[in-house]
């Protein structure tokens, strides 16, 4: 089962990259220790969206579908854990709340996956009616801001955001700072390796193949619905992970984070990383949200610009994406320096044979 | 025994009769050919009998089951396998990939390695098997796509124009191909209007002109035909 971590669908393999691998780990878990709180706090607000990009990267650059419904998914979930945490109450039933949540945005991903994929749409459409999905979504929130929209005690509240909901929590015990910080940590090492495991499976490969050609993969016996309507399907519960935690680790949500805006970034994330790659969309959407938010304490403008200009330069320089180029610019020097090493090592080797007479 | 039993099968496209009021019968263990100048409906009788056009009219059984309903998918696992017309490959996958993905149903752990490297090594391509298949010849994309085909050991090869584009030793070593499957029993299927290949291996013919079956025998009652030459080269060609 382990074999399927290190497959063809995914870069980086062999012990290099795994020691890498480890490395990055140890120093993410030891960074709580030399960071303050506040720190820290940011990191894990950096980790929450890790999960919506790797959920569209599955979609989009192993699947072929362009989901603009992310945030759509977001926003079920985040919601869905608002409702749920302030009706349910704290305590360990945040941890109830949250699992809930995340299946309600998976049955919402089912229904409309399922009408969109039977129903043949795909390519641009495919981004467009998720879009329209969203802003409806958006919309409706948006009108929610009278006391006659509430589930139970918790009231939807408009452009005011809902509040009142817990943090997770076990028992008294609320997950929060540091404990929030490795529960991010510990999640997207599960997340990243599982959907590792996921592409270089059996599915993986008709996954990629219903990307490239679903004609001919229908032509292989494989009904290709249903492999589309599982990636939609888990890529967008990675969305509704990243909305439950988001409204936990702030206790608050807006339809802001569902609207147009919010929706383009997980594809400036996606695209500029590099979407045919798990790797490289981890590693581009957690450098690219750290940036973000380190400009946007200046001005939140510029930051939205320089991710429209990152777009455009992506479209124009690097459609691949810029880090997955990088990343394979790297890896072909290593293997051709370590090439030209063994070849080196070979000649150094025939000149030490004894020389016949 | 039928295999394919086509009855009064017609298509229409807008104002277009594509194909009209067609039967055709496929014998198990036959190899049998589908003949006809451009435009007769053999591309569009062939779309039908796969399933990725739905019939205007008239029902489609494979193995006495109607299938007129089903999609590729539920064809294939019947028991179909196809090669269409262009080489249908996924391009941006190594050869070897492209195989692995037509044997993983059939094949799992190293079984499927050996099966890999045995359809490879048959179609000549273990050389080639960690290239994209994009970047094989036309001749090879075809070979590859047949090779798909073969990697789910089919009760029926639907192939449409397989040799389209290959050199003639690679047209003759399909048809030795498709003659050693048959040998083995297999039934095949053929759309073709290269007549030196389907003389190489067709045991029955099928003749469609204008979308209507014009002539259907053997392939010596069909070369001997004159209507048929007439329609199809010109009388002085099919000989």
């Amino acid at each position: 089962m382990f074999k399927l971590l290190d497959g063809s669908q995914t870069l980086g393999r062999g012990p290099t990259f795994w020691s890498c691998f480890l490395v990055v780990l140890a120093a993410a878990l030891i960074y709580p220790v030399f960071a303050d709180s506040y720190d820290v706090g940011n990191f894990s607000y950096f980790l929450i969206w890790i999960f919506m990009a790797l959920g569209l990267c599955l979609m989009w650059g192993y699947g072929g579908m362009l989901s603009f419904g992310q945030t759509l998914f977001f926003g079920i979930s985040g919601y869905a854990y608002g409702v749920l945490a302030i009706n349910m109450g704290g305590g360990s039933a945040t941890i109830a709340a949250l699992i809930l949540s995340i299946i309600i945005a998976m049955i919402a991903a089912g229904i409309l996956g399922y009408f969109m994929i039977w129903g043949g749409i795909n390519g641009i459409f495919f981004g467009i009616v998720t879009l329209s999905a969203t802003l409806v979504l958006a919309f409706f929130l948006g009108q929610t801001a009278g006391p006659e929209w509430h589930i139970g005690p918790a009231r939807l509240n408009g452009y005011n955001g809902m509040k009142g909901m817990d943090p997770l929590a076990i028992g008294d015990f609320y997950i929060e700072g540091s404990s929030l910080y490795y529960l991010m940590v510990a999640l997207i090492v599960i997340v990243y390796l599982a959907l590792r495991m996921l592409v270089n499976s059996r599915i993986g490969n008709v996954i990629v193949a219903t990307r490239e050609n679903p004609q001919r993969a229908e032509m292989l016996g494989y009904d290709v619905r249903k492999y589309q309507l599982l990636t939609f399907i888990i890529g967008s519960g990675l969305a509704g992970l990243s909305g439950a935690l988001y409204t936990s680790w702030g206790q608050f949500i807006t339809p802001s984070s569902i609207g147009l805006p919010a929706a383009a970034m997980p594809i400036v994330w996606v695209a500029f990383s590099g979407r045919s790659d798990l790797t490289a969309t981890l590693v581009g959407s957690f450098l690219l949200l750290f940036g973000f938010q380190t400009i946007t304490v200046y001005s939140q403008q510029a930051a939205l610009v320089l991710m429209g200009g990152l777009l455009l330069a992506t479209v124009m320089l690097a459609p691949q994406g810029f880090v997955l180029g990088i990343g394979k610019f790297v890896a072909d020097r290593w293997s051709a320096r370590r090439r030209h090493g063994s070849k080196r090592a070979l000649a150094d080797t025939s000149r030490l044979q004894p020389e016949e007479t | 025994m039928a295999l394919i039993d086509v009855k009064g099968v017609t298509k229409r496209f807008g104002g277009l009769t594509a194909v009209s009021e067609v039967d055709l019968t496929v014998n198990v263990g036959e190899v049998h050919c589908l003949i006809g100048p451009n435009g007769a409906g053999k591309s569009t009788l062939f779309k039908l009998i796969v399933g990725l056009y739905p019939p205007t009219r008239g029902t489609i059984l494979f193995d006495s089951i109607d299938i007129t309903e089903e999609r590729p998918f539920a064809r294939v696992q019947r028991g179909m396998s196809i090669k269409m017309q262009a080489p249908s490959v996924f391009k941006e996958l190594p050869v070897r990939q492209n195989i692995q993905i037509a044997l993983q149903k059939r094949f799992s752990g190293a079984k499927r390695v050996v099966e890999e490297d045995r359809l490879l090594a048959l179609l000549n391509l273990a050389p080639d098997s960690s290239k994209l298949a994009g970047a094989l010849s036309h001749g090879q994309q075809q070979w590859l796509e047949i090779g798909m085909a073969l990697a789910l050991q089919p009760q029926l090869l639907l192939l449409d124009e397989p040799t389209a584009g290959m050199s003639p030793e690679e047209t003759f070593r399909t048809g030795e191909l498709i003659k050693s499957l048959n040998a083995e029993g297999m039934t095949v299927l053929v759309v073709e209007h290269d007549m030196a290949f389907v003389r190489q291996i067709a045991q029955r013919v099928t003749v469609l002109h204008l979308g209507k079956i014009f002539a259907r025998g053997s392939l010596e009652a069909i070369i001997q035909d004159e209507k048929v030459a007439e329609i199809y080269l010109g009388k002085t060609h099919v000989h």
